[in-house]
């Protein structure tokens, strides 16, 4: 039998305080454009680190389905419209005050590998100075039937599990949800291992 | 048992020790940002298995030279090509996919409001770079040597030379953004953040080597430096398997 080389994979290193010079040229704000279906959204959010000090030099990155639930991706097989143009992807530094905002549609749910539907949610995955690897987690809706059965929310300690749902705020009429990321903290927020 | 492990994750699991913690007591920047808690095992579903794919509509396939401004200007430096293929852990190229790179100048300097290191900018030289790689994996593009710097984590602190890579690959699970650095650095030895991954020879796969056949005569240092990503197991059969 003939083995196959295996190298493992490159180790990470921090993306440190500079990044935009590499990064920017992909900052999306807007993650679903004109002509995408579904409820429009923003999303106001805020990271703070262990001293509850903002951070003004993190990049935020956001990875969703479409309202239909569907990944802008082949991977997705799921028989489900797709809409032209939507990619789905967001990217947003965060400013001065640790804030970052975007503008999106909700997305629908998506079937685990086992068949069982989720709950909507965002992943989200945060690189900053500091952090030696990105880390990966995800912000769900108040509200939501399908965050009682949702096989991931139901991985996380039931005391943790508030870390991950974002709040209703309204402004300007559009539906508007907050978040507050602790990396550190009585409240630090869920980070996933997969 | 793990009610959470539904089903094992199609992706490999990072060979021990070759990935940082997040926590360094020596990176001190680590300490108020590292998370605290243990990371939640959850089963990927196609919301890690899938991912953003930037190719051909981000960039336009073709070389990428760091070296000449958009108006014409030349940067000031030592000129060298960076080189190398993107590839899983078992080895298969990764097509058409996007790197964005971004370093500083050669004077050590970053084309950044943040960077206050007294060196000069080079009105020639941004430090940003994106590019594809092709139908083999192969990317490569032609930058200056960026020069080492000084930062704030402990007293004399200066980071290796190095340039920033950030991939995407196929998902969310093979995401990577690190630092290339260059053979022979001095500062290798006494750099918090290159040293915080525990297995040395991935320490050192981050180290790009010398290479004559990428060298242009009369012009341009060529510097290899292979990136792998996270990959599948091959078969249903390996799942579980210890490949270490
Ligand atoms: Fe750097």
């Amino acid at each position: 039998m003939i083995t196959k080389p295996f190298m493992p994979a490159t180790t990470w290193q921090t993306v440190g305080p500079f990044f935009s010079i590499g990064l920017e040229r992909l900052y999306r704000a807007d993650i679903a454009g004109a002509g995408v279906d579904g409820e429009r959204i923003r999303v106001a959010g805020r990271l703070l680190d262990g001293d509850y000090n903002p951070i003004p030099d993190a990049v935020v990155e956001v990875w969703q389905a479409n309202a239909h639930g569907k990944y802008a991706h082949p991977g997705d097989t799921q028989d489900k419209p797709l809409e032209q143009g939507f990619r789905g992807f967001g990217r947003i530094a965060t400013d001065d005050l640790g804030e970052f905002r975007f503008s999106t549609v909700k997305p629908g749910s998506v079937l685990t590998q086992s068949g069982e539907p989720q709950a909507p949610h965002l992943v989200v995955s945060l690189m900053m100075r500091g952090l030696l690897r990105g880390l990966v987690t995800r912000a769900y809706f108040p509200n939501e039937g399908l965050n009682a059965t949702d096989q991931v929310l139901q991985c996380v300690p039931p005391a943790r599990r508030s870390t991950l749902l974002l709040s209703s705020l309204v402004e300007n009429d559009v539906p508007t949800f907050g978040w507050t990321i602790h990396m550190q903290g009585p409240s630090e927020t869920v980070f996933f291992d997969f | 048992m793990n009610e959470c492990q539904t089903y094992p994750s199609p992706f490999r699991k990072h060979k021990q020790g070759t990935q940082p913690d997040h926590l360094h007591a020596g990176y001190v920047s680590s300490m108020k940002r590292a998370p605290l808690q243990p990371l939640v095992t959850i089963t990927p579903t196609l919301s890690e298995l899938t991912g953003p794919l930037f190719g051909r509509d981000e960039i336009v396939a073709g070389e990428c030279n760091m070296t000449r401004s958009a108006n014409g200007g030349e940067a000031q430096g030592q000129r060298i090509a960076v080189s190398g293929r993107l590839l899983d852990e078992g080895g298969a190229p990764i097509r058409n996919t996007l790197l964005e790179v971004w370093q500083a100048n050669a004077a050590g300097r970053y084309l950044h409001k943040w960077d206050q290191h007294d060196a000069p900018l080079d009105p020639n030289f941004s430090g940003e770079g994106h590019v594809l790689t092709d139908d083999l994996g192969r990317y490569s593009f032609v930058t200056v040597q960026p020069g080492s710097y000084p930062w704030g984590n402990h007293h004399n602190a200066w980071r290796p030379a190095h340039i920033h890579f950030s991939v995407f690959g196929p998902a969310v699970c093979t995401r990577l953004v690190t630092q290339m650095y260059f053979p022979g650095d001095p500062l290798l030895p006494f750099d918090p953040i290159y040293n915080c991954t525990a297995d040395s020879a991935a320490r050192e796969r981050l180290i790009s080597r010398f290479d004559w056949n990428t060298t242009i005569p009369q012009s341009t240092l060529g510097f290899v430096f292979d990136i792998h990503l996270r990959g599948r197991y091959a078969t249903p059969m390996e799942e579980g398997h210890d490949d270490h």
